[in-house]
Order: C-alpha cells, then structure tokens, then sequence
C-alpha cells in the first residue's frame, strides 16, 4: 500500500489482502534498520484471520523514501499520520525494539484510538552502549555483524522464517546490510548510526506510558542480549503489562514466529 | 570475536541448522524419511499452504533433514538460505528457470562442466533460452556479450577444467552495472576456500555429490541465495517483483526484501519440477559437510604435492594449476584463492591418445571414472567423456586437447599417489618406445 506522508512516498505491507480500514487494524513497526518483512509471517496470518495489516517501512528503510526522522518522537507522529492517511480510526499498535517505543509513543498519543499494545523486544531507556555506537558511525557493516550476533540465541530456530530453509542470521544480516546500502546511496548517510541514536536519545518512555490507555503486552526473549528482559521491567509496571517472555533472543518473530504471532492475536477482538 | 555468538566456520559445518532432537534428544540429526507432515487442523493447513506460518507439508517442497542442509550450506557461504536440490544440475536449472524463460538470454563463462554446457548450448536453447559463451577472463567480452533480454552471467569460480579463476569482483560489477544478478557454480572451490558472495556474486550452487558429500556416495545440489541482490530495482524480473497467480498473486520481493528469489524458486520451480533432494541425502551430505574444513585443507595439501610432482616430470607437457606462476590466472588466484585452489586440475601429457590411454589405464589408486571432490583420488579424459559433446572449437575455448588429463586429488598418502602417477607416467612413456 503506498500512501504520502508530508509529501513523500510511504509504503506499508497489507499481508497479501487489500488493506480495508472497516476490519480491525493492526499496525507493526519495525526496528532499526529493518523493514516491514521483518513481520512477514504475524502480517500475512493476521490479513487472512479478519485483520487489515500496515507493516510499515519507516521513512528511509524499505519502500518509503528518506530521510529518517530526527527522533523517536517524531516518527510516533510520522505514524499517526499515516494512520490518518490510510483511514484507521482504531488500531493495535506493535512494535519491535525501536518500532516498540515508536508504537509506545503514538499509543500514548491515540489514547482511546489505540486498541492495544505490543511491545516485542522492548528496552526504556533503550540504552546503546558507546562502544557500539562509536562502531555504527565508523564501521557500520561490522556493527551490523554484531548486532546480529547478539541478536540470535540460536544456530537452528525451527522451522525458520519465512519458510523452512532460511539461516536467519544470515537473512536478518542481508536485510539490515540492503537497508544501509540504499539509505547510504540515496544520499542521507548512515542510517544504522542514526537509528541506534535515535533509540539511545529517547527520555520519553515512562511519561508516555503514563498516557497509555490500552492493555499492553511485552513480549520478551529469554535470552536477549540486546535488550534483556530486565531492561523493560519499570515500563512493564508503569503500562501495568502483561509480560510474555519466550525463549528467543532479540529477532523474536524469526526465532519464534507463532509465538509472537499469538501474543498479538490476544488483543484481537474475542481473544483478549 | 569467534565464538556462540559468532560462529567460525568450523562450528557451522558442525552444527549450523541442527540441535538435538527436542522428542528424542537424538543428537546426531535424525532422517525424517517422510513425505509429509501432519496437520494440528484444517486451519493449520490452510495456513501453510498460503505461507502463513512456516512449516512442512511434503517432502517435494521441504523436508525437516534437508532444511538442515540448506541451512548449514547458507550458513558456510554467508547467504540467506538455499533450497536442496536433485543434483548440481537441477539447482542449475532451478536459478535459471526462476529468472528466465523463452526469449531470455544468459552469459556464460565457456570453461564449464560438460553437463552444463550441455544444459545451456543444447536443452535450454531448445526452450527459447539462448546463452553466448565467452572465455572467462575476457572482461570485454562479457561486457559486450549483455544484451536487452539478459537475464543472468554465469561461471564457475574454477573453471572445469582448466581451472580458470573467475574474477568474481570484475564480472559481478559488469553484472550489476546492467542491473543483472551473477550466479556461479562453487562446487570445486567449496565455501572453505571461497565464499563468492564476499566478492559480488549473487547466486551460488553446488553440486553437492563433490566435496560438500566428500565421499562419492549421493548426488545433490545446493542453490544459495546471497540476498543482496535488488530484483525490484533491476526491473528485469517481473517474476519476482510482480504478483504470481501461481502462487495466491504473492509478490514475492513485497513478501521478502531479502529472499523473494528463494520463494519463488521453492514454490514455482521446486514445487512444479520437482528436483527435490531426499532426505537420506540430504543427511549424507550433512554428514561429509561436518568433516569439510579436515578434508579441504588434505585435499589441497595433497594436490598441490601432486602438482609439484608432474610439472617436473618430462612426461607432462603442462599442468593447469593456478598456484604455478605461469598459470595465466596466478595473479587473481592469489588475490582470491588464498586457501589454495582445490584438488581438481588438469596436466597435459606429452604424447596423443594412446599415451594417455596407457596412463589411465595403468593408475592402480586413482579411479577412473566421471565424478571429482570424492575421498578417493580419480581421473578421467575430458575430452572422450565429461566433454565429449563439444567440437573441436568448443574444447579449445575451453582449454581442453586430446592430450589433457584430469585429477581429482583425494585424501591417500601423497607418496602412495606420487607413486602411482609415476608408474602410469612411466607406462605411458613405455607406450611411445621410449623416452622423450
């Protein structure tokens, strides 16, 4: 589904059906340096379970065209506008890692509009260390290497995304290395530097979580090296969320597809 | 820094794709020797067939043992993931059947197996896909040889069998300037001595009954898809940026940023082909992939004592190893092929035919027969048997004469190999009366 958000182009994946904004809305955000086919597998269940899907590709990743927005903030407000633009008047809202506290913020501002939150993989503050973040700005395609290493708890998730045959790390690698490459070429420079930047600088969390209206759930992997699941325990008491912690690390929908899948499925109506 | 949560090669080879069996606790990978999966209910299966959840259903199109495979092979090559095939030659057909179809046209380096060949001179041609074939380290040619209706450039990293490195980094910017992805055939420079996708290439196959099995046991193939090349921004492939009634009208680059090639490949070409590997296989090569990093380093080893060995020897008119300076190749061989350059090479013999007949005939360790990479050392005559289609113009471009001998050291004792190429050198000295 293309749309335009402040005059450029802006993309979401429908999960193989058109998008019809009478059915309920589930909205994914993806984390940094990713983009929409990270849900592949939750996006495309869920469009063909009485649900219309915008996995959406954020300003300057995938399909929608750059530059990224300054802050996390800000692309809480990129989002509500293409919610808007696409007619959704009601949503549940999920988001993983930085596209978590993405989903955080515009769920704080929705109130009422937001029919729920899932926050996979979630971190407030989503602190990064220097070391890496000092990577990120010299030796982009070495933090990805890293960031991947940390993010997979496994050498054999079954039965792999998107389809049996799939090395996830390699996939989740190729993904985040296409996402820097085009951002890099289009001219707007390090995207992997200013996306872990972004979720470094956000202070904003726990006054937002205040805002939240709608049930939450976290959605936390037990061996997550990248934001462990401690690292959301006071944002888990201030949302009053229920926490779903899996046995995965931080790429929770390519190690654990159903899993996810179904803790999003419980904020469906008749499944709450 | 190595270690669980970056793995070195050593490790994926060993566990890549497999953990001990969560019914059995098996650790060994069981053989799932079965063709399909049972359903939890009608919406479970209505669900894998529309590719909403990830699973199996029928062997054809993936199995629990040869998700394994395809794992470990992505995980040794830095891909995104393959999909097992029935042999070297199906994974051929299935890269070039997904991105081509009557009216497409392929470049191909000319120094390839003789299967291969024959595959893209004679039976695609036959379906409307022509190929121009050019000698792998002319860059012009390659450059000159793109045409509108191109759909791919091909090569193998190591040409069969002169051994001619292709310069990967070169011919993928050739590629990727026309938009055009680069598929090669590693079966002969296995991931242990180089991964093709570190130098640009895009697509990569094996014929897995090579080295990847190691044992001269199964026939198979591996197709790896790098995921890095754009078949959205080429707008060359509509096959895979364009909805495939085939398929629930999936767009496949919509579907997957990274991996709409593989998707299309599994549910178009494996599904309606039907080149599928079984999974007896699949465990076999497993089982050689577990000792490649042991084997390879032996392979080499050995090859390059018996590469030492027949360029001194007055017999032998030449030996085709890119490591000897005056292969025309040595330079990039250098540059890409730190590790060695493998255990399969060429030597041509002083004499016609009939000493190569006697050298053949009198090798008690080397088997003669048509297969490379196996533990044990084997030759052949190229131009009487892999290569025996190609005219007279066909095998000079490829650099093969009716003197030409091809080897494929295996894992002996280098002085028991030394030792019976020299007895068969000798023979074949004998068989011109008398030494020239």
């Amino acid at each position: 589904m293309n749309l335009q958000i402040d005059g450029r182009p802006a993309y979401a994946y429908t999960g193989g059906k058109p998008f019809d904004s009478s059915l309920p809305t589930v909205v994914l955000v993806h984390g940094a340096i990713d983009d929409h086919s990270v849900w592949g597998l939750q996006s495309r269940w869920l469009a063909h379970h009485g649900c219309s899907m915008l996995a959406v590709d954020l300003p300057g990743h995938g399909r929608s065209t750059g530059p990224a927005l300054e802050s996390i903030e800000a692309l809480a407000g990129w989002l509500l506008k293409l919610l808007n633009a696409a007619g959704v008047e009601r949503a549940l809202l999920v988001g993983h890692s930085m596209g978590s506290l993405i989903a955080l913020e515009a769920a704080a501002r929705l109130g009422p509009a937001a029919s729920g939150l899932v926050m996979v993989g979630p971190a407030c503050p989503m602190r990064v260390s220097p070391a890496l973040l000092e990577t990120a700005l010299n030796d982009p395609l070495r933090a990805i290497d890293m960031v991947n290493s940390f993010s997979h708890s496994s050498l054999a998730s079954k039965p792999s995304a998107p389809s049996p045959g799939f090395w996830l790390r390699g996939n989740a690698k190729a993904l985040n290395r296409r996402t820097q490459r085009h951002y890099a070429e289009a001219g707007f420079g390090n995207l992997f530097h200013h996306d872990f930047t972004i979720c470094n600088e956000y202070r904003n969390g726990l006054l937002a979580a205040s805002q939240v209206m709608c049930p939450v759930s976290l959605v936390v992997g037990d061996h997550d090296q990248m934001t462990p699941a401690a690292a959301s325990a006071e944002l888990g008491k201030a949302l009053l969320a229920k926490t779903v912690a899996l046995p995965a690390g931080h790429a929770l929908m390519g190690e654990l597809p159903d899993a996810v899948r179904a803790a999003i499925q419980a904020h469906l109506p008749g499944n709450a | 820094m190595p270690g669980f949560n970056d793995p070195g090669f050593d490790t994926l080879a060993l566990h890549a794709g497999a953990a001990p069996d969560p019914s059995t606790g098996a650790r060994a990978l069981p053989i799932h020797l079965s063709t399909s999966f049972v359903f939890e209910s009608s919406e479970h299966a209505a669900a894998l067939f529309n590719m909403e959840r990830s699973g199996h259903v029928y062997s054809r199109i993936s199995n629990p043992t040869t998700a394994v495979l395809e794992e470990r092979v992505a995980a040794l090559e830095g891909g995104i993931g393959s999909i097992a095939t029935a042999s070297g030659q199906a994974a051929l057909h299935l890269a070039i059947a997904t991105l081509a179809g009557a009216g497409s046209h392929v470049v191909s380096s000319s120094a390839l197996y003789g299967g291969s060949h024959n595959l893209l001179h004679y039976t695609l041609s036959r379906f409307g896909i022509a190929t121009t074939f050019v000698k792998p380290g002319d860059i012009g040619a390659w450059r000159a040889a793109i045409r509108p209706n191109t759909r791919l450039l091909f090569g193998e990293t190591l040409g069969n069998p002169g051994l001619d490195v292709l310069d990967i980094p070169t011919i993928s910017a050739i590629a990727h300037e026309h938009a055009l992805p680069l598929l090669v055939d590693s079966t002969l420079s296995t991931p242990w001595l180089i991964k093709p996708f570190e130098h640009g290439a895009d697509l990569l196959y094996h014929s897995a009954t090579k080295f990847l099995s190691g044992h001269g046991t199964v026939v198979g193939g591996v197709l790896v898809d790098s995921g890095s090349f754009d078949w959205d921004r080429s707008g060359r492939f509509p096959e895979l940026s364009k909805a495939y009634a085939g398929f629930h009208d999936m767009v496949f680059s919509e579907e997957s940023t990274t991996a709409a090639f593989l998707l299309r490949a599994r549910r178009e070409g494996l599904r309606d082909f039907g080149a599928c590997m079984s999974p007896h296989t699949a465990w076999l090569i497993l089982q050689g992939i577990e000792t490649l990093p042991l084997r390879m380093e032996r392979h080499v080893g050995n090859a390059r004592k018996m590469v030492d060995f027949l360029a001194g020897h007055a017999m032998v008119e030449s030996v085709g190893y890119p490591e000897l300076p005056e292969h025309p190749d040595h330079q990039l061989a250098k540059r890409l092929f730190p590790r060695g350059c493998g255990s399969v090479f060429s030597f041509n013999l002083k004499g016609g035919r009939d000493q190569g007949k006697a050298f053949i005939e009198s090798l008690k360790i080397f088997s003669h027969l048509a297969n490379v990479g196996d533990c044990r050392s084997l030759v052949i005559h190229p131009a009487s048997t892999t290569h025996f289609r190609m005219d007279d113009a066909a095998l000079a471009q490829a650099g093969i004469g009716q003197g030409t001998i091809r080897l494929s050291i295996g894992l002996e004792d280098a002085d028991d190999l030394r030792d019976d190429l020299n007895r068969a050198l000798k023979a074949a000295r004998t068989s011109t009366g008398g030494a020239r």
